[in-house]
């Protein structure tokens, strides 16, 4: 009965008023496709963060998803600044957010972090100067987790 | 317990008028950094902060809690309440400071699971 479905959702960057719709509107489908809550959980919370590093950082960008049987798969893709040291940017706590990101409560380190240990499989590509893409993917098998 | 209750057991004020206020709160989280709230805070909490800016509505409906309460006298921003009220997430507001407000929670039975 489920099919695969796909889209996208269009970022801007500093767009602080629009924040979080597009993993909202990700959860929004999710729940009409029935996927258990621990799924859309998340799922939720590392579209959520992955959505804000794209607010934060980037110019522009775009959050994909493709939902599968197996699979929710869901690529963010942005015009920024690139990240230099990947590895580095994977600690927690580690951030290069300006003062007033943090002051909103943004910007603490969590934000990679948080999407490693909700994804099955989360994968970071980066130029500096370019652009970033994050993609990660979550298993909707029982084996999953 | 209904947020109801816990509005009128501990005075919030109520700044979302036409809030749902029958919403049965299961827990509570306190903290002002967002991606701790995201991981953290379970569904059906009643969520205490300082952060009263609007990007808070967005974190309390993606992770479907009860209700936001701000501290000590925060003052919600206008953005803030809009867009509470357009998604149904009630924002409330008490004088007391985040501590005083999380024991007085907790005194009530809330617990953060």
């Amino acid at each position: 009965m489920t099919v695969n479905s796909d889209g996208v959702f269009f970022l801007t960057g500093k767009d602080f008023a629009n924040a979080g719709s597009a993993s909202s509107n990700l959860k929004g489908i999710l729940e009409k496709r029935g996927i258990p809550a621990e799924i859309i959980r998340r799922a939720s919370i590392a579209a959520f963060e992955a959505e804000m590093n794209v607010i934060i950082y980037a110019v522009a960008g775009m959050m994909h998803y493709t939902i599968t049987p197996e699979t929710i798969k869901v690529v963010l893709q942005d015009m920024g600044p690139g990240i230099p040291d990947i590895g580095l940017a994977m600690q927690e706590g580690y951030s290069t957010a300006p003062d007033y990101i943090r002051e909103m409560g943004f910007g603490s380190g969590m934000g990679l972090p948080n999407i490693k240990r909700n994804a099955d499989k989360l994968t970071i590509n980066s130029v500096v100067g370019e652009g970033t893409t994050v993609e990660f993917v979550i298993s909707l098998e029982r084996s999953g987790r | 317990m209904k947020l109801s209750e816990l509005v009128e057991s501990l005075s919030l004020d109520v700044r979302t008028p036409g809030a749902d206020l029958t919403r049965e709160v299961t827990g509570g989280y306190v903290s002002d950094l967002l991606s701790d709230v995201i991981g953290h805070a379970p569904e059906g909490a009643v969520w205490v902060t300082l952060q009263a800016h609007l990007n808070i509505v967005a974190v309390a409906s993606l992770k479907g809690l009860a209700g936001i309460i701000l501290a000590n006298n925060r003052v919600p921003e206008e953005g803030t309440l809009k867009k509470a009220s357009e998604v149904n997430v009630p924002v409330m507001t008490s004088g007391l400071p985040a501590f005083e407000l999380v024991g007085r929670l907790y005194a009530l039975g809330l617990r953060c699971r």
